[in-house]
C-alpha cells in the first residue's frame, strides 16, 4: 500500500522536505502492508469499540469556576498582543 | 545503609521511628543522582530546591505525629506529568521550554499524600517508543548494562528506580511502556485498569488507550503506591469507580495461553518464563493452573494498535501548533512524524473503513477474548518482551521490528485491563527479564495478591540479592 507522503503531511501540518519525504514514504508503507493482516479477520456482525469504560454522557453542572488567569494562560505564547494570542494573518486585503 | 535503596514501607517505617529523616533519604537519591544522570540520562529535570524544601516540611509534619500514604518519600516523575512551574517537555524538543501553569491531577494526589518530587524522567518523546531510543535529549541507558536499552516509552522512570535514584516513579502505559521497562530493569511495574486513574494533566498520547500506572521495588509498594493515585477524578470524565473483592489465593484459578510459550520467544527468556510457571503451577498453593488458556485474536494486536493509536495520536498532537505554547511543529521527531502522518491517512476520507473501523472492531474481537478466558480463569500470566533488553541501536532503524516489541503487552490496553510486571530473573548475560499478571477490569486487588505470593515464594533466589553494577 503506497501512501502519498507529500499529500497527508500537508493534511497533517507537517513540513517535510524531500529527503524527509522518501524516508516516510517507505516506513509508513512497510507499516501499512503489515496492518493489512486485519483483513484476514471475520469481522461481520462485529460491533466497533471505541471506549471500554462503557461510560456514557457524563456530566457536571453547568456553572463557572475558577480557571487559569489571563497571565497564566498567555504564559508560554511566544507571540502575544494586548493579552491575546498573536498568530499570522489569515485573511489579507 | 543506604537511604535510597529503601523499598517505600521501609522508609516509611524508618522515617516514623526517626532513624533518619526524609531531608537525609531526599539527600541520598539526589547524591546518586548526581553521580550517575550524566552517565545513564536518566532525568531530564532535577528539582533539587524544591525537593529538599518538600522533604524539610514532610520532616515537621512527621515530627509533628502526621501520618499521610507517601509522606517524605522521594518518587520521580515521567516527563509526560505536568507540574506546576516545573519544565515539562514530553522529551521532545518542541515543548522544550514549556512550563505548565497547573499540575496533574496524579501529581496533586502525590503532593497531598506527602511525596517529595526529585524531578522529571527521561522517555520516548510522546511516549512513542518501547526502548528510550526516541527521546529528543538522548536515550536513557539500562543500569544492568549501558549498551542495552532501559525499555520504554518510560525508561528514564524505570532505570531512576532500579538504579536507586528514587524510592518509586510513576509512568504511562500505552501498548506496554510501563510493563517492558519494569521488566527490562528488575522491578515492578503498574499498568492499572483504563479509567482508574485519572489522565487529566498528563500529556495524551492515543486517549482510548493510556492508562497511568508507576515502577515500585516491591508488589506490596506498588499496592501502597496505587492507593494514593486510582479515584474517579470530575477532570477526567473516562474515570470511574468499582466495587471489587479478590477471592483468596487456595480459590484462584490461573491461566496461561499455550501459544505464548512458542518458538517466538527468546530462548533463555522461554527459559526463565517456564521455571516461573512452575513456581505458579506448585508453590502458590492455588485452586488450579489451567493451561489451555487461548486468546484467539493476540496475533492482531499489534496491527489493530498500530491504526487505533497513530490515529489517536494525529488527533491529539495536532494541537501542538507553536502558538499557545512550544515550538513549531516542524520540530517534531521522526517517530512523531511517522504515527501522526499514519494517523492522518487512515482517518483520511477513503480509507476510513478499510482501516480504522476494521481496526475497531478487531478490538471488540481482542476484548471479547479476554472476557471469555476470565470466565474460565480469574488471572492469566504471559511474556511482557519476546527477548531480553536488546542493544542500544539494533532497532532503530526498523520502525516495525520495534513495534513488534509490544506484542505481548498491547493487547492489554486495547481490552483495557490491568496488568502487573514483576521481575522472574536474569539471563546469562545479566539481563532483566518479567511476567504480566492480568485480570478482569479493576481486579488490581488480586493482581498484587498473586504478585506477592510469587514474591514470597522465591524471596530467597540468589538473583534477588543483585543489584546493577553502576
Amino acid at each position: 500500500m503506497k501512501i502519498d507522503a507529500s499529500h497527508v503531511a500537508k493534511l497533517a501540518n507537517l513540513p517535510l522536505n524531500l529527503v524527509e519525504e522518501k524516508k516516510f514514504e517507505k516506513q509508513l508503507s512497510d507499516i501499512l502492508s503489515y496492518v493489512e493482516k486485519l483483513k484476514e479477520v471475520d469481522t461481520k456482525n462485529v460491533e466497533t469499540t471505541s471506549q471500554v469504560t462503557g461510560l456514557e454522557n457524563v456530566t457536571r453542572e453547568d456553572e463557572t469556576a475558577t480557571s487559569l488567569s489571563q497571565e497564566e494562560t498567555l504564559s508560554n505564547a511566544k507571540s502575544q498582543h494586548n493579552g491575546l494570542f498573536k498568530v499570522k494573518a489569515i485573511l489579507t486585503e | 545503609m543506604n537511604l535510597n535503596s529503601l523499598t517505600i514501607k521501609e522508609a516509611k517505617v524508618g522515617l516514623k521511628n526517626k532513624k533518619f529523616s526524609s531531608v537525609e533519604l531526599t539527600k541520598a537519591c539526589l547524591e546518586q543522582i548526581k553521580k550517575y544522570n550524566k552517565d545513564l540520562n536518566v532525568f531530564i529535570t532535577v528539582t533539587e530546591k524544591e525537593a529538599l524544601d518538600s522533604a524539610k516540611k514532610a520532616d515537621e509534619l512527621i515530627l509533628s505525629g502526621q501520618d499521610l500514604p507517601l509522606l517524605g518519600i522521594p518518587i520521580a516523575l515521567k516527563d509526560l506529568f505536568l507540574t506546576k512551574g516545573i519544565k515539562t517537555t514530553a522529551a521532545s524538543n518542541v515543548l522544550k521550554d514549556y512550563i505548565p501553569q497547573y499540575d496533574a491531577t496524579v501529581v496533586k494526589k502525590l503532593k497531598d499524600a506527602g511525596a517529595v518530587i526529585l524531578g522529571k524522567t527521561n522517555l520516548d518523546a510522546w511516549a512513542h517508543g518501547s526502548s528510550g531510543e526516541n527521546s529528543d535529549f538522548g536515550p536513557t541507558k539500562n543500569p544492568w548494562n549501558k549498551d542495552y536499552v532501559p525499555g520504554g516509552s518510560s525508561s528514564g522512570s524505570a532505570a531512576a528506580l532500579t538504579a536507586d535514584m528514587c524510592i518509586a516513579s510513576t509512568g504511562t502505559d500505552t501498548a506496554g511502556s510501563i510493563r517492558l521497562p519494569a521488566s527490562f530493569n528488575n522491578i515492578v511495574g503498574l499498568k492499572p485498569t483504563y479509567g482508574r486513574v485519572s489522565r487529566y494533566g498528563i500529556v495524551a498520547m492515543a486517549s482510548s488507550l493510556d492508562s497511568i500506572g508507576h515502577f515500585t521495588k516491591t508488589v506490596e509498594d506498588s499496592a501502597l503506591f496505587f492507593n494514593v493515585t486510582a479515584g474517579k477524578d470530575p477532570m477526567d470524565a473516562t474515570t470511574l469507580e468499582k466495587e471489587y473483592t479478590a477471592k483468596p489465593l487456595n480459590k484462584i484459578k490461573i491461566g496461561v495461553d499455550p501459544d505464548f510459550l512458542s518458538k517466538s520467544l527468546e530462548i533463555e527468556t522461554l527459559n526463565l518464563l517456564a521455571k516461573a510457571y512452575n513456581v505458579f503451577k506448585n508453590d502458590l498453593e492455588i485452586e488450579d493452573f489451567i493451561p489451555d488458556v487461548s486468546l484467539s485474536h493476540q496475533e492482531y494486536g499489534i496491527a489493530c494498535y498500530y491504526i487505533i493509536q497513530p490515529a489517536e495520536v494525529s488527533s491529539n498532537l495536532a494541537r501542538y501548533d507553536g502558538i499557545r505554547y512550544g515550538l513549531r511543529r516542524a520540530n517534531f521527531g521522526d517517530e512523531a512524524k511517522r504515527r501522526i502522518m499514519l494517523g492522518t491517512y487512515t482517518l483520511s476520507a477513503g480509507y476510513y473503513d478499510t482501516y480504522y473501523k476494521r481496526a475497531m472492531q478487531v478490538r471488540t474481537l481482542i476484548k471479547q477474548d479476554f472476557d471469555t478466558a476470565f470466565k474460565k480463569v480469574d488471572a492469566i500470566i504471559a511474556p511482557v518482551s519476546p527477548t531480553p533488553p536488546w542493544k542500544l541501536g539494533e532497532k532503530i532503524n526498523d520502525p516495525l521490528k520495534m513495534y513488534l516489541s509490544d506484542k505481548f503487552t498491547v493487547t492489554a490496553n486495547l481490552a483495557g485491563i490491568p496488568g502487573l510486571s514483576i521481575p522472574i530473573g536474569f539471563t546469562s548475560k545479566g539481563l532483566p527479564v518479567g511476567l504480566q499478571i492480568l485480570g478482569p477490569h479493576f481486579s488490581e486487588e488480586l493482581l498484587f495478591k498473586i504478585g506477592c505470593a510469587y514474591e514470597q515464594a522465591t524471596k530467597n533466589e540468589i538473583w534477588r540479592k543483585l543489584k546493577p553494577k553502576l
